[in-house]
């Protein structure tokens, strides 16, 4: 089995367009969620987001471009190549005969949908536009990441709901490490930001209208977020041989399903998925210093994690930090584990923890510590990152610093 | 604008060219409007002119609209536009 790092990173969520400028937000706790702009957005009854400003497709694409690109593949293609600059890799020959991409997302092009839907249900068109297919492919973005930088190997889109970005890297993770590539660009991207988009999630009645609190007790929902995060996993042999900078190990993963609810989380499909990456890993659970919590901010989730975490780690569970980025950029959805592994790099790399902030009580269902508020410098040597998805689906990956 | 000058935007706009590089005798290929771009040229006529170009891209020359050049393309649209 071959080892894997992390080579690159790119990003945009509202924190920041760029991971410099995401991780400076985090380490100041800054708060990305706002009022939402968009059409219509006076008919919904949830009116906030971690919404990306000042990112508009006009100046960065040009009019072919924009006609195929949804706003997701624009996210994508913006963290993919902030990625793949920082990890100075150039793909051609056998490197980009063999390297390809694997990105997570659950909606896909959902603002291409909710706007030709509106055209031809509300403003009774009877045409859309030639390109309504490629652009909302949930694998949209990921042919054309493929395409801008030349990846040639094994590329596919994963779609588990909440748990899309981690199922994919874990994906990636598990093609370098086993040799079928030498570096695989993987991470993921959701832009769900439109009225259709809220509105099916209002629908569910977990969504907070003012805040998103994880493990506070006031806690009262999640709140959506878009953006991507991007990064490469590159063979560690290959990525010493040239020098590259190298940002952290990956070392394990684990993915379980619940096999219960459709929307209930299980605290045993958790525990046994943070379980597993650890064994995957070979590293005991005293090693974990720092976890990137699910911490969606609902009642259910929250809890179900922390029973997780106790039953898991023991008497450790009470010396690790477990923090929520989600309260700052909002839930990304199928790019949430994504931007979140930024933080366990920041963790590892910076010796920065990202703060859970909007934590107002203490929840005694909860009695973590959750790095309340304020980020807190510590020296981290491992740390896992959760995502529990919709549909029973787990995936948590575990990373060291090197 | 007439007819034929609402095309020759049209055709330019697509081969990012300008209006009066396009001829009457031009084809889309020596435009440099490939496959995809002649569907993106029919949904844009039919946009401009209100009219459905029974096109497949499939079969662009079973069709019955005739777009071996540019002067074929025009009459075709002058044809469905006056049974409008």
């Amino acid at each position: 089995m071959k080892r894997v790092v992390v080579t690159g990173a790119g990003t945009i969520n509202s924190l920041g367009h760029s991971v410099p400028a995401t991780l400076v937000a985090m380490r100041e706790g800054k708060c990305g969620i706002g009022d939402l702009e968009f059409r219509d957005v006076d008919r919904l009854s949830i009116k906030i987001g971690g919404q990306v400003r000042g990112f508009e497709a006009e100046g960065r694409f040009n009019r072919q471009q924009i006609s195929l690109y949804d706003r997701f593949t624009q996210f994508t293609l913006t963290a993919a190549k902030e990625a793949i600059d920082q990890s100075g890799l150039e793909f051609g020959g056998e490197l980009a005969a063999k390297s390809g991409v694997v990105l997570g997302t659950a909606g896909g092009g959902v603002s291409t949908w909710d706007d030709n839907y509106r055209s031809v249900y509300e403003d009774g068109k009877n045409r859309v536009h030639p390109f309504v297919v490629p652009k909302l492919m949930n694998n949209a973005a990921a042919s054309h990441v493929s395409m801008q930088h030349n990846l040639k190997g094994p590329s596919f889109t994963v779609s588990t709901a909440c748990a899309s970005s981690n199922h994919a890297m874990a994906q990636a993770f598990q093609m370098v490490r086993t040799g079928l590539a030498p570096a695989m660009v993987t991470g993921g991207s959701e832009s769900m930001l439109c009225f259709g988009g809220v509105k099916a999630w209002e629908g569910l009645r977990v969504m907070s209208k003012d805040a998103c609190r994880p493990f506070s007790a006031n806690r009262n929902g999640m709140v959506q977020g878009e953006g991507a995060g991007i990064f490469v996993f590159e063979e560690y042999e290959h990525a010493h041989g040239r020098g590259a900078d190298i940002l952290c190990e990956v070392i394990g993963f684990a993915m379980s399903s619940d096999a219960a609810d459709i929307v209930m989380p299980s605290k045993h499909g958790a525990a046994r998925a943070i379980f597993g990456a650890m064994k995957d890993a070979g590293i005991n659970p005293e090693e974990v210093g720092y976890i990137n919590a699910h911490g969606t901010g609902t009642a259910a989730n929250d809890k179900t994690e922390c029973a997780a975490v106790a039953d898991v780690f023991g008497q450790h569970a009470d010396k690790l930090m477990m923090s929520s980025t989600k309260s700052m950029h909002g839930h990304l959805i199928g790019g949430t584990g994504a931007v979140e592994l930024l933080s366990c790099i920041m963790a590892l790399r910076d010796g920065v923890i990202a703060p859970t902030i909007g934590y107002q009580e203490p929840d005694p269902e909860c009695a973590i510590d959750v790095v309340p508020n304020e980020a807190r410098d510590a020296k981290v040597e491992v740390a896992l990152s959760n995502a529990f998805a919709f549909g029973g689906l787990n995936a948590v990956l575990a990373l060291r610093s090197v | 604008m007439s007819i034929q000058s609402k095309v020759f935007s049209i055709l330019a706009e697509q081969a990012f060219l300008e209006p009066f590089d396009v001829t009457l005798e031009s084809t889309l290929d020596e435009l440099g409007i490939d496959s995809m771009g002649v569907v993106e040229c029919i949904f844009a006529i039919e946009e401009e002119f209100d009219i459905t170009i029974p096109f497949n891209a499939n079969e662009p020359q079973r069709s019955d609209f005739d777009i071996s050049n540019v002067a074929s393309m025009i009459s075709g649209i002058e044809a469905l536009v006056s049974k409008n």
